[in-house]
Order: C-alpha cells, then structure tokens, then sequence
C-alpha cells in the first residue's frame, strides 16, 4: 500500500472513530458551524468535542506547518482528508475568517513572533477575528479608506470608522485596513494592524439585516491605542496584503453554491411539496425546467473550481480566475434560493412558527442576497475580468 | 480523471488549430457557399484530414485505426468549430465509426472500418424525421421479406446524406410511431434503388438532406445491432453527437468571443475605444465566465465517453444544454458588440452565428437537453 492509502485508510478510521454523529448532519442553522472564540456557545458537548479532537491534531488547519500549529499535512493528504470527511457528511469543525483570511496571510507576512501568538489560537478556535476594511464612504472603492493611524512613537494610535463589520459584536479581535501615509497615492498608505476587541475605545452598533439577523456592526474605533508588533508585514504594504486576504475571502464566499452530499436536491424539494410526481414528472414543467437548468449550471460550475485546481497543479492554468469563480458561484447560490423559495411557495416565506422552522428558509434566502456584495460586488468582478483578464479598459 | 488534457492530446489540439486556420479557413467555408459547391466540402481538404489520421481517431487499432479517444476527437471538433471548417468528419468519423464500433459485428467492423480511416467510405446518420429531435418518433418501416427486408419511409435533415456512399437509417420492425421499442437500424448503400436523395440548404451553409426510401430491399446482414433492439445504440449516439457537437459549439463561442474582444480594442465611438464602456465590458466579462463554465462540463463529458461513465447520458445532455445556451448568448452578443458590420455578409459572425444555431438543433437543443437531463433524475 503506498503512503496516501495508508494515509486514507488510517484518516477513514479515524474520522469513523471520532467524529459524533451530529456533526455529520446538515448544517441547518447558523450555531450549526462552529465560529469558535471566546464568546462561542456551543450548541452541544458533540460540536465542542469535535473541534477539540480535530484541532489537537491541527486539522481545522490541515495543510498549515505544524510547527505552529496547523496539520502539517501535504496537498494530497489534505485532499484525502477532506475527501474522507464529505464522504461521511462530517461538518467542518470550525469556520473562521481566522482560517480563511487573517491566517493565510499572517503565515505569509507576518513576523515569526507574530505567527507565534496568533496562529496556534486560529488553528484551535480561540479567538474569533472580525475583517475592518469598509467603511460608510469606501466599500468598492476600498482603496480610499480614511481611518487614521498614527504614530506615536511606542505605538500607534487608530481613530475611524468601521461598517459592515461582520459579528464584530462576538469578535475576540479585528484585522484593520487603516490609512497610515494621508499624503502618499491612495493604494500607498495603507497598512494592516490587529487589535484586540476590548481595547478602550473599540465599540460597536448592531445593524439589523433584511433577513431579520444583525450579523454585522458599524464599529467605532476612537482613540484606540494599537501595540507596535500588531502591524502585519511592512508599514504601508497594506494593499497588498488585502488583495492577497481578498482572493482567499473570494474563494470561500465562490465556494458557497456547493451543496454538501447529504443536502436534498433542488429536485428533490420540488418532489417532496408537490407530494409526488406526476406521470413520472414534476407537475409543474417550467418548474421542473428551472430546476434542470439550475442543476445543469451548478454542475458546470463545480467542474470548473475542480478543472481550474487541476490546471493549476498541472502548470497550464491562467491564473485570476477567482474573481470568475466568486462571480459565477455566488450568483448561483443566490439563484438555488431563488428557486428553493418558489418551491416552498408561501411556506418558503415564513417568517415565523415552529411549523416553518421559524422562517429558516426566508431568512436563508434573504442572506445570499449579500453573496454578490460582500467580498466585492459582482461588478467589481466583472470589472476584475474586463480589465484584467481581457485588458479592456483603455481609454483609446 | 483530472480535467486537463494530457501531452498527446495537447499536441493533437495544437495541430488541429494549425491545420485548420492554415488550410480550411472559414474563407474555405464562403467560397463553398458562395460557388454552390456540389459536394458542400473540399474534397482535397478532406483528404488531408484523413492522413493527419483524424479519420481513424475512434477507429480502433485493430481496424487500422488511431485508436486516440473523444477527448481527442473533441479537440479536433472544437478546432473545426473554430474554422467552421465543412467535412465528412462528424457523420463519418464520429458518428458513423462509434455506430458500428458499438453495434457492428465483426464482418462488418473488418469490413466497414479501414474504408473510413482511408477516408474511402463516406456516412450519414438518418435519424430524423421531423425538424426536431425525436428519435424514437419513426414511422420508417423494415418489413421482413425472404432472408432481408423491405424498407419504406422518409427522413428529414440528414447531414450530409447527398455526399454519403452509405446511409445509417432508423426504421420500426416492430412497435407503433413512438415506442422506443421496436427499431433498428440498418446500413444502405446509398446508390441503392429506391433511395431518393434531395439536397435542401439550411442557413449553415452544410450539408443536408431529405431522404425517402421506397421499397428499397436489402439483405439480412444490412442490420446493425439487433432487430428492433436499437434503443440503447440510438441513446449512446444520442450522447456521443451531441457532446462533439458541444465541442464544436465551444470552439464557435471561443473564437467569436475573442473576435468580439479584439473588435471592443479597435473601434473608437465618442473618442473612446469601446471596450472602454462599462456596460460593454460585463457583458464580455459575462460571457467569459459562461464559456469559463463551459469548457469544463465539454472535457468532462468527453471523458466520459472514453470510460464509458455510467452517468454518459446525463452529462451529455447537461454538456449540450449548457453549450447551447452559451453558444447562443454569445453568436447573439458578438453580432451585437459589432453594430452594423455585425449585420454583413462580409463579416465572419454571421457565419458562427448560423452554423451555431443548426448546431443547437441537431440532436436536441437545449429544451431537449433540459428535460431529458430532468428525466434522467427522474423527476
Ligand atoms: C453580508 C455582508 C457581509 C460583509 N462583511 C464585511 C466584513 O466583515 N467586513 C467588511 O469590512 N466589510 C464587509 N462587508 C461589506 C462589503 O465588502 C461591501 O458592502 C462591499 O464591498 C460593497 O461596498 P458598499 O456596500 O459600499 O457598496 P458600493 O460600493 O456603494 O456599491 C453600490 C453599488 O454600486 C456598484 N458599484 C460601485 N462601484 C462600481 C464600479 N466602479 N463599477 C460598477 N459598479 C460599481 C456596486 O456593485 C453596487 O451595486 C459585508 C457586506 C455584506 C453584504
């Protein structure tokens, strides 16, 4: 048997042994998935156990050096690792923009002391991160953002404001684009500086979603005192580091039309509200051709991520494709909604009552809207592909 | 399998797309059009084709054959897309060899095969007898008749059927007009009395055809397959017509996208390049993302074919839909994108935007496609 069975073969067992069985159901609620942090209520003793476990062995982190932390494991490990996991349904233990953004880019810029403190608490889910990029004037147009840092000498000092701020409410601490050069070009005089959440001065407003959630905060940061070694890579290298944190956050926000093997399909939906077929149909055949549609198109989208991995470790890819990916992934999921809703009809549009899982399915719905906006809108995407992979734009 | 092609089948694409722009042009394609051409090929292009080996590429070896797969096969057909280069290669290298790789009996593979990898033998498949697809839909009948049959009826559409030395014809031995049950197909020489040929155009500039057979009498060995048993024969040509026509839909969507791009480079309106315009800018983004998506689901689908995937049928059919629903956007798109030029004859476009749209309607388009997809999920 060569290594990587060996590896499948022990990884299988494992995950057999200790993944409890209700973290191998859907994910239905928020709770579901575990954010982590110190302000984390698990739903139950299994979801806390199964981040403890898989975090033991860094595998919330798995292809992250173990040395601070993560699994250690090689690309073709992890693939088997998250193969052996979507084969028995298992949820991931932990989602964290600490993993998805900040981690990614403190392995990559950060300084080794920096590493030392933060990536072993990511990798165990201790501390939740919150991003503080937009602010009420910049939101596509990030790169004009105003929140002043200073330096004062021994550290430095932050004065601004913050919106949009995803759980900034439960957040243990902020990655924060802040303007430290006024003077220079506006992609020149940015950096990214950490901050715990609790400093004096931090505060935050809770904004109250379409969905009826508020996820997400304006955050008030006045006067806040930053340390000195919390500045991720160079004084002014921000914008680098943030388009690098936002191809990763494109990625995962691309990544949500996935459906996990367990989930029902559309079709299946379709089926179950109907209460059956009819002549071996759907009743309704616009329905049934929507569906089709929709499932053809997810399916073409999937290969696409699966055609563009295998491009790249084969060499032959081209490259800035994720904002094509974020584009066509997000519109679908906001589409797959879009039909889920039409499916349930006026069910699909309860807002509350244990009969409709208290609105679950319309406030599922009303949260993909923000899938195109968040992360950059579809037509900054678009602005993305014209300009950079087409090279349209010149003025003539 | 990875979704990427490997060294060989890379090197077949390059000399494809270097045969083809060099040699068969759609400048090939015009001047066919334009000198009503008798054949509706070029004949000494054709048989350049047939010595690069694209004839024997789903030919076995032991037929003489390359033996080279549908992947490979798909990237010849998506540089034919690109060219809109006319040849028997679709009816007789792809359609014609996979009929009687899949049915034939020995006899008739040594037979019939080495005579197609020489380029010899020329095929049409006649499935067809309404302006839409409906294979099971034959009211074409083959009545026993001494140690053969007697074969009357009438097919429409036939691709290529005026060049074709032999015909592959679909005709009811038993069952009524719709049944699935109950057909089988039969191989006729196409000189054969009582086979009435007439040559129609369609927009494409390619070859087509309405058949009618009258008391045309053939031997028992005419039979491919089994009598009356051509169902599962007639679904795998179903899938393997319409994924390398899905090729050959990407190749079109490929290069009138890039000839759009080009154009938004060059033409200035109010001082300024219009690829400068945003809302002309997302629509080329849009469709780049659209074919983006496209090209995975053709390369998956091929490879399909070549390990003969238990999900064949259903990729095809989400292949040919989704294919055809880009195909569509962007031939409309790219005469769109070019203002009035868009609207000549002199222009290119047109050309993709008429064989496309004959493209999308052979064997199935994307209604078809939808609801046999759905079907084949059972719902
Ligand atoms: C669910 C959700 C979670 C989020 N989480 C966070 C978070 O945790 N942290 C954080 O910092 N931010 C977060 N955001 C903010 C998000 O990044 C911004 O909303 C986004 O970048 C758009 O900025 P804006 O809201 O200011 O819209 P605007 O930039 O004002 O855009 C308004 C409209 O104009 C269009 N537009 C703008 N510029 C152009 C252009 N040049 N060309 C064409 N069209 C244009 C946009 O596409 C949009 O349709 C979140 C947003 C959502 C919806």
């Amino acid at each position: 048997m060569s290594d990587l069975e060996q590896f499948r073969t022990q990884t299988r067992e494992w995950l057999e042994a200790n993944c409890p069985a209700s973290q191998r159901l859907p994910v239905m609620a928020f709770e579901d998935r575990c954010w982590g942090g110190t302000k984390w209520c698990f739903v139950n003793e299994d979801q806390k156990q199964w981040l403890e476990v898989m975090a033991e062995r860094g595998w919330t982190a798995p292809d992250w050096p173990a040395e601070y932390g993560g699994g250690g494991l090689s690309k073709e490990e992890t693939k088997i690792l998250r193969e052996e996991m979507y084969r028995i349904d298992a949820r991931p233990p932990l989602f964290s923009m600490g993993l998805s953004m900040i981690g990614p880019a403190l392995l990559k810029y950060g300084s080794e002391e920096l590493k030392r403190q933060h990536i072993p608490n990511i990798v165990k889910g201790k501390i939740w991160w919150c991003q503080g990029y937009s602010e009420p004037n910049y939101g596509s147009d990030l790169a004009g953002l105003q929140t002043r840092c200073e330096d004062k000498g021994d550290h430095f000092l932050v004065n601004g404001q913050k919106v949009w701020t995803s759980y900034a409410e439960r957040a243990d601490w902020m990655f924060c684009l802040v303007r430290t050069d006024p003077n220079a070009a506006k992609h020149a005089g940015i950096s990214l500086v950490l901050f715990d959440m609790t400093t004096p001065g931090v505060r935050t407003s809770p904004i109250k979603l379409i969905s009826g959630n508020s996820p997400f905060c304006e955050t008030f940061l006045d006067d806040v005192r930053v340390e000195k070694d919390q500045l991720v890579g160079n004084i002014n290298q921000g914008w680098e580091l943030a388009s690098y944190l936002l191809t990763h956050e494109r990625a995962m926000i691309g990544n949500m039309g996935h459906t996990a093997a367990s989930e029902k399909s559309l079709h299946q939906h379709a089926i179950d509200v109907a209460g059956g077929l009819e002549n071996g149909q759907l009743g309704d055949t616009a329905l049934r051709t929507d569906i089709a549609q929709w499932e053809i198109d997810i399916l073409a989208f999937e290969l696409t991520q699966e055609r563009i991995d295998d491009e790249t470790k084969a060499g032959t890819g081209t490259g800035a494709t994720s904002s094509m990916l974020k584009y066509a992934g997000t519109e679908l999921n906001k589409q797959r909604f879009e039909l889920l809703t039409a499916i349930h009809g006026q069910a699909g549009l309860a807002w509350e009552g244990e009969a409709f899982d208290d609105g679950l399915l319309a406030s599922q719905w009303l949260r993909t809207k923000g899938n195109s906006i968040e992360g950059g809108t579809s037509e900054i995407q678009l602005n993305i592909i014209s300009k950079r992979i087409l090279g349209l734009g010149q003025k003539a | 399998m990875a979704l990427v092609l490997n060294e060989e089948q890379t090197m077949l694409k390059e000399s494809a797309q270097g045969f083809l722009s060099e040699h068969a042009p759609v400048s090939q394609l015009r001047q066919l059009r334009d000198e009503r051409s008798e054949t509706g090929y070029d004949k000494a292009t054709w048989q350049q084709m047939v010595e690069l080996g694209w004839s024997g590429i789903l030919v076995p070896e032991a037929h003489g054959g390359l033996a080279f797969g549908h992947v490979g096969m798909g990237q010849v057909m998506e540089e034919n897309g690109r060219t809109l280069t006319a040849s028997p290669l679709l009816s007789t290298a792809v359609l014609a060899t996979s009929a009687i790789n899949y049915a034939g009996s020995e006899t008739q593979k040594k037979a019939l095969l080495p005579a197609v990898v020489e380029g010899n033998l020329l095929f049409a498949l006649a499935l067809d007898e309404g302006p839409k697809y409906r294979p099971s839909l034959v009211k074409a009948t083959a009545t026993a008749s001494g140690e053969g049959y007697v074969l009357n009826g009438e097919k429409q559409f036939v691709a290529d059927a005026h060049i074709a030395d032999r015909l592959i014809v679909s005709a009811r031995t038993s069952g009524d007009a719709n049944d699935a049950q109950g057909i089988s197909l039969f191989i006729i020489d196409s000189a054969a009395s009582g086979v009435d040929i007439e040559r129609v155009h369609l927009a494409d500039s390619r070859n087509s055809a309405m058949l009618r057979l009258s008391h045309v009498t053939l031997p028992a060995d005419a039979l491919l397959g089994e009598q009356g048993d051509a169902a599962s024969l007639i679904t795998y040509l179903t899938d393997v017509a319409n994924i390398h026509l899905s090729a050959e839909l990407l190749g079109i969507s490929q290069e009138v996208f890039e000839r759009t791009v080009q154009y938004m480079k060059e033409r200035s309106q109010y001082g300024a390049l219009i690829g400068s315009y945003q809302a002309l800018q997302h629509r080329a983004a849009h469709m780049f993302s659209e074919i983006e998506l496209a090209k995975s689901i053709v390369i998956k689908a091929q490879q399909a074919l070549d390990v003969n995937d238990s999900q064949l049928s259903l990729l095809a059919s989400a292949c040919k839909a989704k294919v055809s629903a880009v195909a569509t956007l962007v031939t409309n798109e790219g005469v769109q994108l070019h203002g009035g030029i868009g609207m000549t004859d002199e222009l290119d476009i047109g050309f993709f935007m008429k064989r496309a749209r004959v493209a999308e309607q052979q064997f199935g388009d994307r209604r078809y496609h939808l609801q046999r997809f759905a079907s084949l999920q059972n719902y």
